[in-house]
């Protein structure tokens, strides 16, 4: 009698439970896992008229067009390169400004250089571009302005692709680097006070115990962050090179990146298919890569891993 | 204490100061320009001190709001629906996915897990919801595709987790059903993570312009990102001065009213984000030890 009374408690639970769970679940299946059957998409000559199912089935042939343009070297080494060098850049950066800022006592300027690292997190792409376009407006912008005051010749700064690795490495690292100083420095403070306590009676000086307490305690919270980003490193921040480059055709040549090519092959040329067949391959690279990294982490730490 | 000389004080305060002011002066430059008389600009160009002062570009942009305040409502009311409805999904199913005795566990994490390494792409997904679902020109469209994000799931997961067990359970054998134990205990116990994934939802919502950029062709739906990336072409940017009633003579400050909308439209978020902050950094720093 007892058991049975438990067993309908137990129903009602996971009842409740399944319920509770329902909304996401209804809201993922449709927004993440019908999309993922669209993926055929990338093997039919897709017709509006005719729907995905209807539409005329062409084999490889959107990834063959896609492969044998010159976009597609172009575009997978520009995100490739570019996320290599932001995950390097930005560990070195955002370490030794962690570092940096574990060293200040006075609460105050803590608060102080943390409240203006992180503002520009808060910032959407579209006003980062707003803030760019001072800097490099043609008439007005202000480094045209200190290049005339040098009376040098003022440069045309969204048609000059030599310039644009540069600017998109800064203003990656300026809208970034904040939040990710911040979890450095959450991690360099939990350190036992201990160590470095021991390590001053033995007569260590500042840098030494940084370079033997410091690094190696935080080391593990820098390789999960750098395998974790190496798992992403086929898809590019989209505001980054829309936005902050007005999406200027002449500097395609170094700020086209596989989301970049795919928006515009979808929304500008209006080639779906060719347009899906390199979503495809993002997301099959992307999740071989997802899978490896994350087997890595597994292998490292098994805390860490995702699942 | 120890005592510490003079380069180990100067040195990092030295960059972190460069830095921390190199976050700011952009804001501030757009601010100068923005208040900065349109002749002096096309003078000097722009500077981070204004030569002469003026606030004509403001008294353009409050003489005839419309274009804004119809803006900051759409933004307003996708970042308030999205936010309500995305914080009671996902407050939801986290809970689901912390208690040990549900039996798809397992499998709902390796649900909501395997949509963080495989997606479908932009162009099923733009098909999806402008084809089948045909939520073109509705804010719906703005909405739904970004009430559940994984990672906020799980970091809301790890905050529930951290609630102990045997307080569920007092609560269950006192007739408790699933909905008191997580709106009565689990969330009270929860703020910070809960603060902290509301404040992370909140800015997605803000600041996004990329989902109106895909699906919003109606230019009264535009969300106050949207806009003012329109404002940055010409043609919007005509529009909103015609709007601003300048069809007389009087000559338009091109480039201080573009600046005036950008500080307009993202300064409210810059003047509240400090309050926040607290929560934030808690929030990441426990959220960040165990992904």
């Amino acid at each position: 009698m007892k058991q049975e009374r438990l067993g309908g408690n137990r129903f009602v639970e996971q009842l409740q439970l399944s319920t509770m769970a329902l909304p996401a679940v209804i809201l993922i299946l449709i927004f993440s896992y019908i999309p993922m059957f669209g993926l055929i998409i990338a093997f039919k000559n897709y017709k509006v008229n005719l729907g995905i199912l209807g539409s005329e089935f062409v084999g490889l042939k959107n990834f063959m067009f896609f492969f044998h343009s010159n976009d597609a070297f172009r575009i997978i080494r520009n995100t490739l390169c570019y996320n290599a060098v932001f995950i390097t850049v930005g560990v070195v950066f955002s370490v030794s400004f962690a570092i940096m800022l574990s060293t200040i006592t006075q609460k105050k300027l803590i608060k102080f250089y943390q409240s203006s690292m992180f503002l520009p997190y808060f910032l959407s792409w579209v006003v980062v571009a707003y803030m760019s376009l001072c800097f490099f407006n043609y008439k007005d912008g202000i480094l045209n302005g200190i290049l005339k005051a040098l009376r040098q010749n003022a440069v045309s700064w969204y048609s000059e692709p030599k310039y644009w690795p540069f600017i998109l490495v800064i203003s990656y690292l300026w809208k970034t680097a904040g939040y990710n100083v911040l979890i450095y420095y959450a991690a360099i403070i939990s350190i036992d006070e201990v160590l470095y306590e021991a390590a001053y009676i033995d007569g260590c000086t500042k840098f030494k115990s940084i370079w033997h307490i410091t690094i190696p305690n935080i080391r593990p919270t820098v390789v999960i962050l750098v395998i974790l980003s190496i798992g992403r490193i086929f898809y590019a921040d989209f505001g980054l090179f829309y936005q902050l480059t007005q999406n200027s055709g002449s500097l395609y040549s170094v700020t086209d990146v596989v989301d970049t090519y795919v928006y515009r092959t979808l929304r500008v040329t209006g080639d779906v298919g060719v347009s899906a067949a390199v979503g495809f391959v993002q997301s099959i690279v992307g999740f071989a890569l997802q899978m490896t990294t994350n087997f890595v982490v597994g292998r490292i730490d098994e805390d860490y891993k995702l699942i | 204490m120890k005592k510490k000389c003079f380069v180990q004080i100067f040195v990092p305060n030295f960059f972190l100061l460069l830095f921390a002011i190199s976050c700011i002066v952009p804001f501030l430059i757009v601010v100068s320009i923005s208040i900065t008389d349109e002749t002096i600009i096309n003078q000097f160009g722009f500077s981070i001190i204004p030569r002469i002062i003026s606030f004509k570009s403001y008294e353009m942009l409050f003489a005839a709001p419309k274009v804004i305040v119809n803006a900051y409502m759409i933004t307003i009311i996708v970042t308030v629906v999205g936010t309500v409805l995305s914080m009671f999904v996902m407050i939801q199913f986290a809970y689901v996915l912390a208690r040990r005795s549900y039996i798809f566990r397992k499998q709902l994490s390796f649900f909501l897990y395997f949509t963080m390494l495989f997606n479908g792409g932009l162009v099923p997904w733009y098909i999806l919801i402008t084809k089948y679902l045909s939520l073109k020109d509705n804010l719906w469209a703005l909405i739904l595709p970004m009430l559940v994000n994984a990672w906020n799931v799980f970091l809301l997961r790890t905050f529930f987790q951290g609630v102990p067990v045997s307080l569920i359970e007092a609560a269950k054998i006192d007739g408790a059903s699933e909905y008191q134990v997580l709106y009565k205990i689990i969330c009270p116990l929860s703020t910070g993570g809960i603060a902290t994934v509301c404040i992370f939802t909140v800015l997605v919502y803000w600041n996004d312009w990329y989902n109106n950029m895909l699906f919003i062709n109606d230019s009264r739906l535009y969300s106050l990102q949207y806009m003012l990336y329109n404002v940055m072409s010409r043609v919007q940017f005509l529009q909103l001065a015609n709007a601003a009633g300048t069809s007389t003579s009087m000559q338009i400050p091109q480039e201080s009213l573009r600046m005036a909308t950008c500080v307009v439209a993202a300064g409210p978020m810059i003047m509240i984000f400090p309050f926040f902050q607290r929560y934030f950094v808690k929030g990441i720093t426990i959220g960040s030890v165990k992904g």
